[in-house]
């Protein structure tokens, strides 16, 4: 069943890289995990493209497997107990997967930068901003300290950091929360990356605060001509930034469309029981949400067939015993679904 | 058997129906800032609730939102008497609880519940779900005998949707969604009028809120129950809420019933807030003005002054900068802090 879903987004496989060819080709990737319950499958024949210039939302809830997506691109799963087992991820026509580390260290902070979603933890509390922000021009760059600091100015003030230049030697304690986001932004922006994976950036933030880091990351993407990846479970968030949105469930792809598709005509019954179920700032008031039911599926536990049959109103028994593969229903919309909805 | 929970709130919910159920008055909840170690000395206050006065009456939500630091959930705590307010009246079923010692706040707590957000912390892992749920009859001497006590948690697991047999379980068998299902059945044990929920659905997956939400809903109107909702979603507060509060810094800077709040903010903070909120519509979200303010909520440790939301604001003038705007009645029941609405 591998070869159905690869087939019928790669097919036909593209030539490495011509001009045209997407930034990112993820084929065919699994992730797995040992744990105390046995072999945890993550991520799960996961295939998607990202084109020069495009952002990408991958959306899902917690266990779908879309941070180990992510974090499998950079190969940055831990291992043990994590492992990729297969896949390959076409980067610029290059697998990374068959990279030595040495050479996928060059990559990561350099041509692909990624922002986490708790800046205090994935700053150095012992390093001044100034060093932090500045090392990757230093590392990749192999640019003096004196350039790498200038550059830090430069990034921080592009990352709308009020007076950048004095706060280089601020330690990342003395930065508010949004502010620290706004440093994991510059630091992934030093090299010019030809993509950026953010995972979950602005959930630890306010409101008002996530909106300005999003749109700070979408303009600075913009102007770069740099691709992103979003991860994100709101759906909000999605249809602000997005211009295709890739549906996870249960470590598997179970829709992807461009968003403007994805939301007026989603063909997937989990997409469609995410859109019936969050209420809106502009939805009716006093209607009851209609809830998808059940639980989140159980990655140790999951079933036979589809993921989501077990929530599914309309699941036959077809779903309960078979693994549906994703399949196009029109140009660059794709679900894994047999119901013809 | 007969739902005596339906019956005893409707029950209580007739004798006092005077006055709204809950009445905070210029409610202060104030840190002190200490410094040294052998001889303390107090450096600076944090005021993190500084002048809040709002109603909720029966059977009603109140929303209360607000950013990280607004003093939302501090409010909620001072009400429950688990922080101990520095001034102002709490008004509950008629009696000010404010300055209650620990005996009378027993006898008042029954009637006066909490949800929490987090459902993997609040649950206690060695106790069984049965016992969680019941703790509260056992605590308040009310358990009865084991025939009736069981019989009361049977009652409660199923009022929240759960099946009565998942009592002989433990927390950690149990999804987030249900873990918070057996938290609001605790909370429900003693048949209280106000529930206090404090972000009861942030920590929940998206597709679980839903259900969640729903519950909540379906007990307020089979139970009569009154919530104080705090929350930062705007779009779960709007579908859950009669009236919503808003808070900036320690102060309420609006307070609207749903529709008005939501069809025309006038506070320039609320505006903000939903021009913030994206809303999952791609094609509308392409139109929408996108009016993101600058600057982040400053310290409550040193509050602007003025008007507290001067610094962020895009209409702020000169008497902003200097001159405090009380919370002023307009018409309809709503309430502004904002010179621009005097």
């Amino acid at each position: 069943m591998a070869v159905v879903s690869e087939q019928t987004l790669t097919a036909p496989r593209p030539a490495p890289a011509p001009a045209k060819a997407p930034l990112l080709q993820v084929r065919d990737l699994v992730t797995t995990f040992r744990t105390d319950r046995g072999k945890v499958v993550a991520v799960d024949r996961v295939s998607f493209d990202v084109a020069r210039g495009e952002t990408v939302a991958i959306v899902g809830e917690s266990g779908s497997g879309k941070s180990v997506t992510a974090l499998s691109i950079l190969r940055l799963i831990p291992n043990p107990p994590g492992r990729i087992e297969q896949g390959e991820v076409l980067f610029d026509g290059r697998d990374l997967l068959k990279l030595s580390d040495a050479e996928v260290r060059a990559i990561r902070g350099n041509s692909i930068a990624m922002i986490f979603q708790e800046p205090m933890s994935s700053l150095n509390p012992a390093l001044t901003v100034g060093m932090q922000v500045g090392e990757p021009a230093n590392l990749h760059r192999k640019a003096s300290w004196a350039t790498a600091f200038a550059r830090a100015k430069e990034l921080l003030s592009k990352a709308a950091i009020p007076d950048a230049g004095s706060r280089l030697n601020s330690y990342p304690h003395q930065y508010s929360g949004g502010m620290r986001q706004r440093v994991m932004i510059a630091m992934a922006l030093a090299c010019d990356p030809k993509l950026i994976i953010a995972d979950e950036p602005t959930t630890a933030l306010d409101v008002t605060v996530q909106a300005q880091i999003l749109a700070l990351l979408k303009q600075l993407t913009r102007e770069a001509n740099s691709s992103l990846i979003l991860i994100t479970h709101d759906l909000g968030v999605v249809a602000r930034y997005a211009d295709r949105v890739v549906v996870m469930y249960g470590g598997r792809i179970v829709e992807t469309a461009p968003a403007i598709d994805l939301y007026t005509k989603p063909r997937h019954p989990y997409t469609r029981g995410l859109m019936a179920s969050i209420p809106r700032l502009d939805g009716d008031t006093g209607q009851r949400l209609v809830p998808i039911e059940g639980q989140p599926p159980d990655l140790a536990n999951l079933p036979k067939g589809c993921a989501f049959a077990p929530r599914c109103q309309s699941a036959t028994d077809r779903c309960r015993q078979e693994r549906p593969p994703l399949e196009a229903v029109s140009d660059r919309h794709y679900k894994a679904c047999f119901l013809d909805a | 058997m007969p739902d005596t929970v339906t019956t005893q709130a409707a029950a209580t919910a007739a004798d006092t129906t005077a006055g709204p159920l809950l009445r905070v008055e210029d409610l202060k909840v104030h840190f002190p800032v200490l410094k040294g170690v052998v001889v303390q000395k107090q450096v600076a206050t944090v005021k993190a609730v500084d002048g809040v006065s709002f109603t909720l009456n029966r059977g009603e939500t109140l929303g209360l939102v607000g950013e990280s630091g607004c003093g939302k959930s501090t409010t909620g705590l001072a009400i429950l008497r688990m922080l101990k307010p520095t001034s102002g009246r709490i008004v509950f079923e008629g009696e000010d609880i404010a300055r209650h010692d620990k005996g009378r706040m027993r006898r008042v707590r029954q009637r006066l519940q909490m949800v929490y957000q987090d459902p993997y912390g609040s649950l206690d892992p060695r106790m069984k779900v049965g016992d969680i749920v019941g703790e509260p009859l056992v605590v308040h001497g009310v358990a009865g005998d084991k025939a009736a006590y069981r019989a009361r948690i049977a009652e409660l697991i199923r009022l929240v949707g759960l099946l009565p047999d998942m009592a002989e379980r433990y927390p950690h068998e149990f999804s987030g969604g249900q873990r918070q299902r057996i938290g609001i059945a605790r909370a429900l044990a003693l048949n209280p009028s106000l529930i206090i929920c404090d972000e009861p659905v942030s920590a929940l997956d998206v597709s679980i809120q839903a259900q969640v939400v729903n519950l909540f809903m379906e007990l307020q109107e089979r139970l009569g129950l009154a919530y104080l909702f705090i929350a930062h979603d705007l779009s779960v507060v709007r579908h859950i809420s009669n009236r919503i509060a808003v808070m900036y810094l320690g102060r309420i800077v609006e307070i609207a019933t749903r529709d008005q709040l939501y069809k025309e903010p006038l506070h320039p903070y609320t505006q903000a807030l939903m021009a913030a909120v994206p809303i999952p519509d791609p094609v509308l979200e392409a139109t929408r003005p996108q009016q993101i303010i600058t600057g982040e909520v400053p310290s409550a440790l040193r509050p602007p002054p003025g008007c507290r939301f001067h610094p962020r604001c895009p209409h702020a003038t000169a008497t902003c900068k200097t001159e405090d705007p009380p919370l002023r009645d307009r018409s309809g029941g709503r309430a502004v802090a904002c010179h621009l609405h005097a």
